[in-house]
């Protein structure tokens, strides 16, 4: 067990190396953008007087060097700053729409994994059966749709004049539960479409992929009935690349959602990231982006954990 | 004075519309109002907004998107008010006066104003609330709007404004929407983040880029006034969405169409489309310093090569009007009147490539949809129309991220809009005066600048309108852009809402007055 405890903390350690490298990337992006925040902000109505002012305020004629460094020390100490447009503490506004963006995550995960987890096994039963064949056509081409589409046909098919569900699931503040899963429906079914075919094809790919190996075949003449050679037998050994792609569609589930966030006036932390780059809002463009960051090395620490969990000749190593 | 309220728009909408104010004007009550004029109390408004920021902020000197300036005048109220006719009203200033050389103002504040807090409206307010966009370090974006201001004193409830020189329009400057009137702290500063306010309704609650919630202010000045009980401000960014909240009843009002699927809109039952032509154009701006540009016969050749009906018809789906290459709308007060419409015309084109010495004319123009919506696609037609006359233009795509620090104003040729100015001396003084900075074609008239200073000056409305309609001319004739259109400003609402005859258009969203003006009709 120890030498797993020793993988997690080296892969923290790696995890914070990452994240600082992260910055330095977005930083230097961002710098490389044309115009920067006074410039942005004033827009059309800037004159050169009230750019050199706010400049001046904000400390945005500092070399680059310095403002990272400043940024960097105070994160080190816990401050993420605040913002340049609106002097809002970086960590309130970014804590209120983390909230929100990864309850719509687990939300849509707590549809999607199951349903293609129980798909992708029962695809791999009845392979190539006509029940496999809707199956994968119809998550194929769930997926082949852009996002903004799919959810326009959900909102056509589902919401509108007599429909069932609100086609905007905007809220402000903490919304009761059984709301939030009545307004967040359409946004999370849209998700749920976008990365089942990924994780049930993963799934489906592995678990025929070991019922040709030797140990299934002894099952098989021994026999056991087919659901329960998969269950029992296939399905342990074909988690590790199950649980390595269910990681990387959560991670997309946190980051990659603002075309869902826009549809359904959603009020994720994607739109913040979008504006704040926008408008070269550094302190709030660096803080989203290290939660992305750790969202993508947390996930892939924790698949791999799992992953060698479910490996026994990992586990007791020699 | 009249203000253009254009909806005889060429829908067929438009056109039912017309008959049923014809029809709603025969059905009057024996004291002679309207039946449909009569406001009913109650209701919680809900507005979609096209616009809106997570980096959007309460400090009034960083206020320029739509989402910002309803939010101001929903919870603020101005010295001086637009009304929906164009005309000036009082509002927190009760009266005011000018000096014989219209440079220094006396303006006299009403008394026993309340706001949110329940602190009592003084001078000392009204100087604080100026005074922040004033100043060496003012990062107001209101700053060049206040700079003619020398001293400001306060005597009783009267506030006494010198001006460097003479303006006879500066109270409509301070209906500007940057200037509400916000209580002074103890050091005669205003905290630019207050929340507190003086106008109809009153901030529940507000998170920048996602919405707001406003409450009734009991305590408001005006009469009757508002008529909702509570205001809900929604930020919807997707066209679809924002028109699928409105069909779907989760909004009442949306602030901006698409124009590509408004028609959708107009068949829509128990939707009314709303279209209000007021200041706002879309323009070409040229850098007259820069060669081919300085030539005013190249000016005027890519001004007759520009299809500007066709603009209209394509890029505007019909929301909108001609514009005659000044920026001076129709409705306002002097507008020059006998201006002949510049029409397209190729062989004027050469006429004028001729005079200049040319035979045919290469040029690049930078355009992104930054600068308005489908200037990528008038670039395109206009390039075609022009094409006939012997220019060759070249429509380079420019990104919309950074356009109004890198294109506009750093190409000698590219595109832009304007909201529009409520009056004709504080357009042509932002944009088209010598030396200004935004004035975006490096224009310089000596004719021109002289008759903007005397006619800022000049109280004898004659002579003023003799002016202001020659000063439309050269601008029109010589200056550096080219505005081929006026776009309407183009919203929908539920029919469950009624509003006043009269719809202002000096701003989108009735003069971004709806939560004071209009109403619940059931």
């Amino acid at each position: 067990m120890s030498h797993i405890l020793t993988m997690i903390a080296q892969r923290l350690a790696l995890g914070l190396v990452t994240l600082f490298v992260v910055s330095l990337i977005i930083f230097l992006g961002t710098e490389l953008l044309p115009g920067d925040f006074a410039q942005e902000i004033l827009g059309q109505s800037a004159t050169p007087e009230t750019v050199a002012a706010l400049r001046e305020q904000l400390g945005l004629n500092d070399p680059m060097h310095i403002r990272y460094m400043g940024w960097l020390t105070d994160i080190l100490r816990g401050d993420f700053g605040e913002s340049l447009a609106n002097g809002q503490s970086v960590a309130d506004l970014i804590g209120r729409r983390l909230g929100n963006t990864l309850r719509l995550a687990l939300y849509a995960a707590a549809i999607a994994v199951p349903l293609s987890l129980i798909l992708g096994i029962l695809a791999a039963l009845f392979r190539n059966s006509f029940f496999d064949r809707f199956v994968n056509a119809s998550a194929l081409s769930s997926i082949s749709f852009p996002e903004f589409f799919v959810a326009y046909i959900l909102i056509f098919l589902l919401a509108g004049a007599g429909g069932a569900f609100p086609s905007m699931a905007n809220f402000r503040g903490t919304p009761e539960f059984g709301d939030f899963l009545y307004r967040a429906f359409l946004p999370a079914l849209t998700l749920t479409l976008v990365v089942t075919a990924h994780m049930m094809r993963m799934t489906r790919a592995a678990i025929i992929n070991l019922l040709a190996s030797p140990y299934i075949e002894m099952a098989r003449l021994k026999g056991m009935k087919p659901m329960r050679i998969i269950v029992k037998h296939a399905l342990p050994n074909a988690l590790a690349p199950i649980i390595n792609v269910i990681a990387l569609n959560l991670a997309y589930l946190i980051t990659g959602v603002v075309v869902v966030e826009v549809v359904f006036v959603y009020p994720g932390l994607g739109q913040l990231m979008v504006d704040s780059v926008a408008a070269r809002d550094m302190p709030v463009v660096q803080g989203v982006a290290l939660i992305f960051a750790a969202a993508y090395v947390l996930l892939n620490l924790t698949a791999d954990v799992l992953a060698t969990l479910s490996n026994p000749r990992l586990v007791h190593r020699r | 004075m009249t203000q253009l309220t254009d909806f005889a728009s060429p829908s067929r909408r438009g056109v039912l519309k017309g008959a049923t104010a014809i029809g709603a004007a025969a059905l009057v009550t024996p004291w002679g109002t309207p039946l449909r004029a009569q406001p009913v109390q109650g209701g919680t408004l809900r507005v979609g907004m096209a616009h809106g920021s997570t980096t959007d902020a309460l400090d009034p000197g960083s206020w320029e998107a739509d989402f910002m300036i309803f939010q101001a005048h929903t919870r603020n109220n101005y010295l001086t008010e637009i009304a929906a006719d164009g005309s000036l009203v009082p509002e927190l200033a009760e009266s005011w006066e000018a000096s014989a050389d219209a440079a220094t103002w006396t303006f006299t504040i009403r008394s026993g104003v309340e706001f949110h807090s329940g602190h009592i409206l003084t001078a000392e307010d009204v100087i604080a609330s100026i005074n922040h966009h004033r100043g060496e370090d003012s990062t107001s974006a209101a700053a060049p709007i206040v700079a003619d201001i020398v001293d400001m004193t306060a005597d009783g409830m009267n506030v006494v404004v010198t001006l460097s020189a003479g303006n006879a329009d500066f109270p409509f400057v301070l209906s500007d929407y940057h200037l509400p009137i916000l209580p002074a702290q103890a050091d005669g500063t205003i905290d630019p983040n207050t929340q507190d306010g003086c106008g109809p309704f009153a901030i529940e609650e507000i998170e920048f880029g996602v919405g707001a919630r406003y409450v009734r202010h009991e305590g408001y000045w005006k009469e009757g006034l508002p008529y909702f009980d509570a205001i809900e401000q929604i930020v919807i960014f997707d066209d679809a969405a924002r028109q699928n909240a409105l069909i779907s009843g989760e909004v009442d009002y949306i602030d901006t169409a698409d124009l590509n699927t408004v028609h959708l809109l107009e068949r829509a039952p128990g939707i009314e489309v709303l279209s209000v032509t007021g200041t706002q154009h879309y323009g070409l701006p040229m850098d007259t310093r820069a060669a081919p540009f300085d030539d005013v016969n190249v000016r005027l050749a890519l001004k007759y090569g520009i299809n500007r009906q066709q603009l209209v018809d394509t890029i505007l789906n019909g929301y909108g009007s001609l514009g005659n290459d000044h920026p001076i709308g129709p409705g306002q007060r002097f507008f020059n009147t006998e201006l002949e419409q510049r029409e397209y015309d190729p062989d004027r084109v050469q006429f004028h490539l001729r005079e200049a010495g040319m035979e045919s004319l290469d040029v690049d123009i930078h355009l992104a949809d930054a600068a308005f919506a489908g200037a990528l696609d008038a670039g395109v037609l206009y390039a075609e129309s022009a094409s006939a006359g012997g220019i060759n233009l070249n429509v380079v795509r420019e990104p919309n991220d950074g356009y109004w620090s890198n294109v506009w104003m750093q190409k000698p040729f590219a595109g832009t809009y304007w909201g529009g100015r409520p009056t004709e001396d504080w357009m042509f003084a932002t944009a088209y005066a010598e030396g200004v900075p935004w004035n975006e074609t490096y224009w310089s008239n000596e004719r021109f600048n002289e008759l903007l200073v005397s006619a800022r000056a000049e109280l004898d409305e004659d002579i003023r309108r003799e002016q202001y309609f020659e000063m439309q001319q050269i601008v029109s004739d010589e200056g550096g852009i080219i505005i081929p259109m006026f776009a309407a400003y183009v919203g929908a609402y539920s029919d469950r809402l009624a509003h006043p005859e009269q719809i202002a258009s000096n701003w989108r969203n009735d003069g971004h007055r709806i939560g004071e003006r209009w109403w619940f009709a059931s």
